[in-house]
């Protein structure tokens, strides 16, 4: 019998020979994350409640990042009680302002293909691009875990979208997620995986994985996959860990998909997404023009190293609008120092761009930078609901950090590809 | 286990995202600074309005975006008892279950007016329409999952466990 990707990590998790959609499953967890906003300050007075520990403190990472660094009293005692509850739990994996969590977790090299791993967070499905199964619960179902070491799932179909072609110059993951929202809407996903194929994404960075994992979030998937290939386990050595055997975490050449979907890669467009959602994008050309008070750089999906340079390829020998601010928030402290060490960083603030600490920053309205009434941004973020980023009457537009260092030079939506010749390769 | 919940209803669209009903600028406060900025955006009169026994009706992709469990936290502590709608965002789903909250997804909800009144028996997925005297039917949860949203949600569910395992070792 053939089993997709998904299946074969579900059941080895469950530990039975295989599964079916749709079945009810207790998988055992080999991971759990948890960040200051939904870990210790939610999970503790439950576990308190319960008069019980952690199952095991070695499988469980916790990291500083929707508050750091504190703004005011509230802020600093949330910070506070991570940082002692991570202590008195024994928790060695504790990152405490090194950068945003589905980024510190592949950096530090705590993801391998064929893990069953949860996340405390919506965008766990970052984690998918390293071909294990990973997927954003909330915090009680986190503290139930961390009692338990287990957690149920319904057994999801996997939709495969099969992406071929070459992207052009200035089209990168990002303009394919949102292409991908835009089409399938934010039910698209309806809760079951996404696993991506292609020729496209072979070709793809282990950062550009990432952001089409994260952002599979926003297509109401459970969580997106990528299987692992050589791409895969080059990162994975790099950190120091081992990938293991990734030809046990393929699916199989006649697994059963819900359905399939198609993107040329050869002729997508860089997209924007209009407010506010993600599934109200379309190509840049349809929405160029648009006055924009601020420009942001920063989230998990959008502030990588790769993000800062496609940014960095844009304003060299450029200067940001007079009109507008440029905020750039590097994803990890280890981000910040490649790009210091690479120049990168002394591109982006010789062209005006302010620098800000790495954490999830005004993404999500917990950081700095957030908006005033009636304020635009464009931002590399990942969600641009009404009132995410601030004030309830501001509106935000996604798009790639291409897009949004275009936009912050001329102070318009614009079209990044105008910037892009070929005496500025990265 | 067969407990009916009978209430005035709020009806709500499509998309109502978790940063519209846990904004994050109040995330870091009180729940009950949070829960009055619940839903501001699209219905600037729920918070204060929302009486205790009333059910929210919504549409397609209820509760989608974030995995803060605050998004349903803050509809309990409002005193919703049951959200009834077309569909749900997965990891929203899983959180107003987790708090007691009945959650059941149907496509028969087109004729239910704001402040009509409703009564759910989740156990068989009845939807009463009480104003047009009709019935409309939910889809079921699978039995685990009634049975711990009966016991009150996780934790109550959790504490059941290891008192048996506690049984157990004795």
């Amino acid at each position: 019998m053939s089993a997709t990707l998904a299946e074969k990590i579900i059941a080895r998790a469950a530990g039975i020979d295989r599964v079916s959609p749709g079945e009810i499953v207790t998988c055992a967890v080999d991971l759990a994350m948890m960040h200051d906003s939904g870990g210790p300050r939610r999970v503790k007075p439950i576990l308190e409640q319960l008069q019980t520990k952690v199952w095991s403190p070695d499988k469980v990472v916790v990291v500083t990042d929707h508050y750091v660094p504190a703004v005011d009293a509230d802020s600093a005692a949330i910070l506070d009680l991570a940082r002692k509850w991570a202590s008195q739990n024994n928790i060695e994996h504790f990152y405490d302002m090194q950068g945003i969590c589905h980024v510190v977790l592949p950096e530090r090299g705590h993801l391998r293909p064929g893990m069953f791993v949860v996340g405390g967070d919506s965008h766990s499905p970052t984690g998918g691009a390293f071909g294990c199964f990973m997927f954003g619960i909330g915090a009680t179902d986190m503290a139930g875990v961390l009692v338990t070491g287990e957690t149920w799932i319904r057994v999801p179909e996997t939709i495969r979208i099969d992406i071929n072609g070459a992207l052009g110059d200035g089209v990168v993951a990002k303009d394919i997620i949102l292409h991908l929202c835009a089409r399938l809407g934010m039910g698209g996903g309806d809760y079951q995986v996404i696993e991506y194929t292609g020729e496209t994404i072979a070709s793809l960075s282990m950062q550009e994985r990432m952001t089409l994992t994260n952002m599979t979030a926003e297509l109401g998937a459970m969580t997106g996959l990528i299987a692992a290939d050589n791409t895969t386990t080059d990162y994975i050595r790099n950190t120091g860990s081992d990938p293991g055997d990734i030809k046990r975490w393929q699916g199989d050449q006649n697994a059963v998909y819900r359905e399939t979907h198609r993107v040329n890669a050869d002729k997508l467009e860089p997209h924007v997404a209009a407010p506010h959602s993600p599934a109200n994008s379309a190509p840049v050309s349809e929405i160029s023009g648009e006055p924009v008070q601020q420009a942001y750089i920063g989230a998990c999906t959008g502030a990588k190293l790769e993000d800062l340079k496609m940014a960095a390829r844009v304003l060299k020998d450029n200067q940001v609008a007079r009109t507008t601010r440029l905020l750039i928030a590097p994803a990890s402290t280890r981000t910040t120092a490649a790009a210091a060490a690479d120049g990168t960083l002394a591109t982006l603030t010789e062209a005006g761009a302010i620098l800000m600490p790495s954490g999830c920053g005004a993404c999500a309205g917990y950081g700095a930078g957030v908006l005033a009434e009636n304020e635009t941004c464009i931002s590399s973020t990942a969600r641009n609901f009404k009132g995410r980023m601030g004030a309830a009457s501001s509106n935000v537009y996604l798009g790639s950090p291409y897009t949004v260092a275009a936009s912050a030079i001329t102070g318009r939506i614009s079209d990044p590809r105008e910037f892009l010749n070929e005496d500025k390769q990265s | 286990m067969s407990s009916t919940i009978t209430g005035k209803v709020w009806v709500f669209g499509d998309d109502i995202d978790t940063d519209v009903l846990a904004p994050g600028l109040y995330m870091k406060g009180s729940l009950e600074l949070l829960a009055s900025h619940c839903l501001e955006s699209v219905d600037s009169d729920f918070a204060s309005s929302v009486a205790e026994g009333e059910i929210v009706i919504a549409g397609e992709n209820f509760g989608i975006g974030s995995s803060r469990e605050q998004a349903a936290q803050v509809l309990k502590h409002l005193g919703i008892k049951a959200i009834i709608a077309k569909s749900f965002g997965g990891i929203f789903f899983r959180n107003a279950l987790n708090y007691g909250l009945v959650a059941l997804t149907s496509d028969e909800l087109g004729q239910i007016k704001p402040g009509d009144r409703v009564s759910i028996k989740a156990a068989t997925g009845e939807l009463i329409h009480i104003d047009e005297n009709t019935q409309l039917n939910c889809d079921l949860l699978p039995p685990g999952l009634l049975n711990m949203v009966e016991a009150g949600g996780l934790v109550p569910h959790l504490q059941q466990i290891l008192s048996q395992q506690a049984e157990k070792g004795k």
